[in-house]
C-alpha cells in the first residue's frame, strides 16, 4: 500500500499546491494528454486545487473514447456471428456503436466475453479449437506490449482460430496534432506515464523544440499530478520548453526495450482515425505483414457499414480541448453514462463521464459549501 | 450419468423426447446418485428422499418436520416485517463463505435493518441437472449453521429440478419473517438533517473476494467476503439507544454508494462523507485499484450503515466497536439540508465530489 498512501497525502498535496499558487504569476493552459490522469484529476479534485488561471485541458488519451465508430460498428458485427467468441476489456462493452453496444449484443445471443488480458482470450482459442476467439486490441502504447504478445503466442503455439481486432493509436502524433492545429491553446503538456513506461521519452524532445512547448513526464497518483503541473508551471514562467521526467520511479529516458522490439516485430505504423478527431497520419498501429494473417478484419471482411455519429454530440471538440464537457448543450441532458451519445461519456477515462460522475455538473462554490459542514467528522 | 435418465430411464439415443417424471421413481437409493438427476425436482420418491435424508435432519425444527404443505408458526401480536432475495452467486464457495449461507444472511440483514427481530426463513432452491449431491450437502449444512447462528428457524421449502444447461449449479431463493420491535421505527425515509453516518466496517469485501476468485486474479493475501448475520449486531445498537437511529441499511450489491444515494432519494436529504475516513482493507483497496474499481461501488455482505442521532453517535460507535462484527466501525459523515438527494465526499486532497448512483456494473479499466 505504500505506493498508494504515500502518493496520496492530503497535507503535502496542499503544500504543492500553494507553491504552484506562489509560482504562477500569469494564466497557463496544460493539456494532460491521458484519459488516466483526467479520471485521477476529476476524481481527486486537483483541478480545484489549482489558482485560478491555471486551467486544465482534457486530452485525447482515453482509448475507449477515440476508438472510431466504424471499428465500433465491425467489433458487433464480428461478434454477433455465430462460432466466435468476442473478447474485449470491460469498458469497451457500453461504447456505443451506430445502432447498438457489446451488452446488447451479448444479451441478444453473442458470446462476449470481458477478460483482463489478451493473453486470456489466447488460452481461450487453445480450449475452444472449434471457435473463432477474436480480442479487441484497443488502446495506447500501454497497452500494446500484451497485445502484441498475444499474438506472438498465437502465432507460436499454431492458434489459428485467434485473432485481433486493432486500433491502436499512438501519443506523439496527436500531439503534434494538437499543437500544429490553427488556434492551438494548449501551453504545456503532461506526458502520460504509463505510455512513457513502455516507449520512454526519446520521441519528444523534437516536439516540445519545435513547437515551444515544456513537456512533463507525470504519474497518476494526486503528488505525481500535482508535481508534474508544478514543474510545467516553473517551466512556463522561465520560458523553457524542455521534456523534465517527473516520474522517474517508473518512467526511464529509452523505455521498455523488449517491449519496443517486441511492438517493432508484431506491429507497423499506419495512419489512424480518431472518433472526434479525424484521420492524423501515422498516429496508429496495424499488424505487420508478418502477423497480418491474425487481423480480425482480414478474416472477418466485414463491409457494408455505415456509420451515424449522434449530430448532438460535441465529443470530437472536448477531445481537442476547444469545449469542456458541461459546456456541451447535450452534456447531462440527452447525453449522460446512462445514454451516452459519444465515446467520452462511457469510458470512467471519458473526460464527459469523469465531468458527470464527479458532479462536475454542480458549479465549485456550491461543492464547497456541501462539504464544508464536514469538520471534525473524521476520525 | 445423466445420458442415463431422458425420457423416463430410457437410454438416450439422440431422439428428441419430452421426458414425464410426474410418474417416475427411480429405485435406486439416494446414496447412489452423486448428483442432481430430473426425478429430484419431480415430486416423487427422489425428491422426498432429498427431504427426508438431507434437509429435514440439517434444519431440523418441528415445524418443519409435520411436512405440510405450510408451516404453521407462532408469532407473538404485533407488527410483522416479511423480505424475500434471490441467489445467484458464482463461483458458489468462495472465501469466507458460499451461496448457502449467502442465502440466510442476506434475507436476516433484511428484516434486521427494518428494526425487526428475525425468526423464521423458507428456502427455494433451483438445481441443475447433474449438480454434485455432495456440493448440495454442503450448501444445505452451511445454511443450517448459519440459521442457528442468527437464532432463525428454516420451516419450509422446495426444490425444483432444471436440465443441465438451464442454470448455474444451484440458485437458492430465501423468505424471512421477523417480530418488528415495538417503539423502533426506522425506514430509508427517515434520515434527518444533523444525523450521523456510522458503518459497521470495512468496504468491498464480499465483492473484491467474489471477484479474485471469479477472475481468477490471486494477491498476497486473500481476501475473504464479510458474510455474517447482522440482527445480534444491530439487537445492541438498537437496546443502547433505541429511538435515535433513525435508519438502517445492509449496503449489498453496489456498495456503500448506492445505498447511500439512496437513502439520500427516500429521505430527500444530502449527504457529506470524508473519504479519509471510510475503513478500508488494504488488500482490499489494492485490488480495486488493479481493477480500475471504487470500493464504494463493491458489494458487501455483512455491514451495515446507521443514521443516527448526532448526539447518540459516539455511544453508537462504542457499542459497534463492541462486537466483533463490528470492530471496525467508523463514523464516515452526516446527512445535510443541502443539495438534496445528492451524496458530496470530501477528498483527501480536501477537495469535494459528487458521488453518483453507478449505472449497472462497474467495469474493469483498459489500462
Amino acid at each position: 500500500m505504500k505506493y498508494l498512501t504515500e502518493f496520496r497525502n492530503g497535507e503535502i498535496a496542499q503544500r504543492m499546491a500553494r507553491e504552484i499558487r506562489q509560482i504562477a504569476t500569469r494564466p497557463w493552459k496544460i493539456m494532460e494528454v491521458c484519459g488516466g490522469q483526467t479520471h485521477s484529476i476529476i476524481k481527486n479534485g486537483i483541478d480545484q486545487m489549482l489558482p485560478a488561471g491555471i486551467e486544465m485541458i482534457h486530452g485525447p488519451g482515453c482509448p475507449v473514447c477515440v476508438t472510431p465508430l466504424e471499428l465500433i460498428d465491425k467489433a458487433l458485427a464480428i461478434a454477433a456471428q455465430p462460432g466466435v467468441i468476442f473478447c474485449s476489456f470491460g469498458d469497451m462493452l457500453r461504447v456505443p456503436g451506430t445502432e447498438a453496444d457489446l451488452f446488447q449484443v451479448k444479451g441478444a445471443g453473442g458470446d462476449v466475453r470481458v477478460v483482463y488480458s489478451p493473453l486470456d482470450a489466447v488460452e481461450l482459442a487453445a480450449k475452444n479449437p472449434d471457435k473463432q476467439v477474436v480480442f479487441f486490441g484497443v488502446g495506447f502504447e500501454t497497452t500494446a506490449p500484451a497485445n502484441a504478445m498475444s499474438v506472438h503466442l498465437a502465432k507460436r503455439r499454431g492458434l489459428s482460430n485467434f485473432s485481433l481486432l486493432v486500433s491502436h493509436v499512438l501519443v506523439p502524433p496527436a500531439i503534434e496534432a494538437i499543437l500544429g492545429a490553427p488556434g492551438n491553446v494548449v501551453q504545456g503538456f503532461l506526458l502520460a506515464g504509463h505510455v512513457c513506461s513502455v516507449m520512454g521519452y526519446w520521441e519528444y524532445p523534437p516536439l516540445a523544440e519545435k513547437y515551444k512547448t515544456p513537456m512533463v513526464v507525470t504519474g497518476f497518483e494526486p503528488l505525481d499530478l500535482l508535481d508534474g503541473i508544478r514543474r510545467t508551471v516553473v517551466q512556463l514562467e522561465a520560458g523553457r520548453h524542455e521534456v523534465e521526467n517527473a516520474y522517474e520511479r517508473i518512467v526511464t529516458f529509452e523505455g521498455n526495450k523488449p517491449a519496443q522490439k517486441l511492438l517493432a516485430e508484431v506491429f507497423e505504423v499506419t495512419d489512424r482515425a480518431w472518433r472526434g478527431i479525424g484521420v492524423i497520419p501515422k498516429s496508429g498501429w496495424k499488424l505487420s505483414e508478418a502477423y497480418r494473417a491474425f487481423d480480425a478484419e482480414e478474416r472477418f471482411h466485414i463491409s457494408g457499414i455505415r456509420t451515424q455519429e449522434s449530430p448532438l454530440c460535441h465529443a470530437g471538440d472536448v477531445l481537442r480541448g476547444a469545449l469542456k464537457p458541461a459546456e456541451c448543450p447535450a452534456f447531462g441532458k440527452e447525453c449522460s453514462p446512462r445514454h451516452p451519445l459519444g465515446a467520452t461519456m462511457v469510458s470512467s477515462e471519458g473526460a464527459c463521464a469523469a465531468y458527470f460522475n464527479y458532479g462536475r455538473f454542480i458549479s465549485a462554490e456550491d461543492l464547497a459549501k456541501a462539504g464544508s459542514g464536514l469538520t471534525g467528522t473524521a476520525q | 450419468m445423466t445420458e442415463n435418465l431422458n425420457a423416463a430411464g430410457e437410454v438416450a439415443s439422440g431422439k428428441v423426447s419430452t421426458p414425464d417424471f410426474s410418474n417416475w421413481s427411480c429405485p435406486l437409493p439416494l446414496a447412489d446418485y452423486p448428483t442432481i438427476v430430473m426425478g429430484h425436482g419431480g415430486g416423487g420418491k427422489l425428491g422426498n428422499e432429498l427431504v427426508e435424508n438431507l434437509f429435514v435432519p440439517a434444519f431440523r425444527n418441528v415445524a418443519l418436520e409435520n411436512l405440510g404443505d405450510a408451516a404453521v408458526l407462532d408469532v407473538p401480536a404485533g407488527k410483522l416485517a416479511m423480505s424475500t432475495d434471490t441467489f445467484v452467486v458464482q463461483p458458489l464457495f468462495f472465501p469466507g463463505g458460499c451461496i448457502g449461507e449467502l442465502a440466510v444472511n442476506g434475507t436476516v440483514n433484511d428484516l434486521a435493518v427494518s428494526g425487526a427481530v428475525p425468526q423464521y426463513l423458507s428456502t427455494g432452491f433451483i438445481l441443475e441437472e447433474g449438480f454434485p449431491l455432495a456440493q448440495l450437502a454442503a450448501i444445505v449444512e452451511s445454511m443450517a449453521a448459519a440459521a442457528a447462528k442468527a437464532g432463525v428457524k428454516i420451516v419450509t421449502g422446495d426444490t425444483k429440478v432444471v436440465e443441465r444447461g438451464h442454470g448455474d449449479g444451484c440458485y437458492i431463493n430465501t423468505a424471512g419473517i421477523g417480530v418488528l420491535r415495538p417503539g423502533i421505527t426506522v425506514g430509508p425515509q427517515f434520515a434527518k438533517p444533523g444525523d450521523a453516518i456510522l458503518v459497521s466496517g470495512t468496504i468491498g469485501d464480499h465483492g473484491m473476494a467474489i471477484m479474485s476468485v471469479r477472475e481468477g486474479l490471486e494477491f498476497e493475501s486473500q481476501i475473504r467476503s464479510d458474510c455474517a448475520a447482522l440482527n445480534g449486531l444491530i439487537a445492541d445498537v438498537l437496546a443502547a439507544v433505541g429511538s435515535a437511529v433513525h435508519t438502517m441499511r445492509d449496503p449489498t450489491r453496489g456498495g456503500l454508494a448506492s445505498t447511500l444515494n439512496e437513502i439520500a432519494q427516500s429521505s430527500g436529504v444530502g449527504m457529506a462523507i470524508d473519504e479519509a475516513s471510510l475503513p478500508v482493507r488494504p488488500e482490499v483497496q489494492s485490488a480495486c485499484e488493479l481493477l480500475g474499481l471504487d470500493p464504494v461501488y463493491v458489494a458487501n455482505e455483512g455491514k451495515v450503515v446507521f443514521f443516527v442521532a448526532p448526539e447518540a453517535a459516539e455511544q453508537v460507535l462504542e457499542v459497534l466497536r463492541a462486537h466483533p462484527l463490528g470492530r471496525d466501525a467508523a463514523r464516515i459523515g452526516q446527512v445535510t439540508a443541502e443539495h438534496p438527494r445528492m451524496l458530496v465526499a470530501r477528498t483527501a486532497m480536501g477537495a469535494n465530489r459528487v458521488i453518483p448512483i453507478q449505472i449497472g456494473e462497474q467495469l474493469p479499466r483498459i489500462c
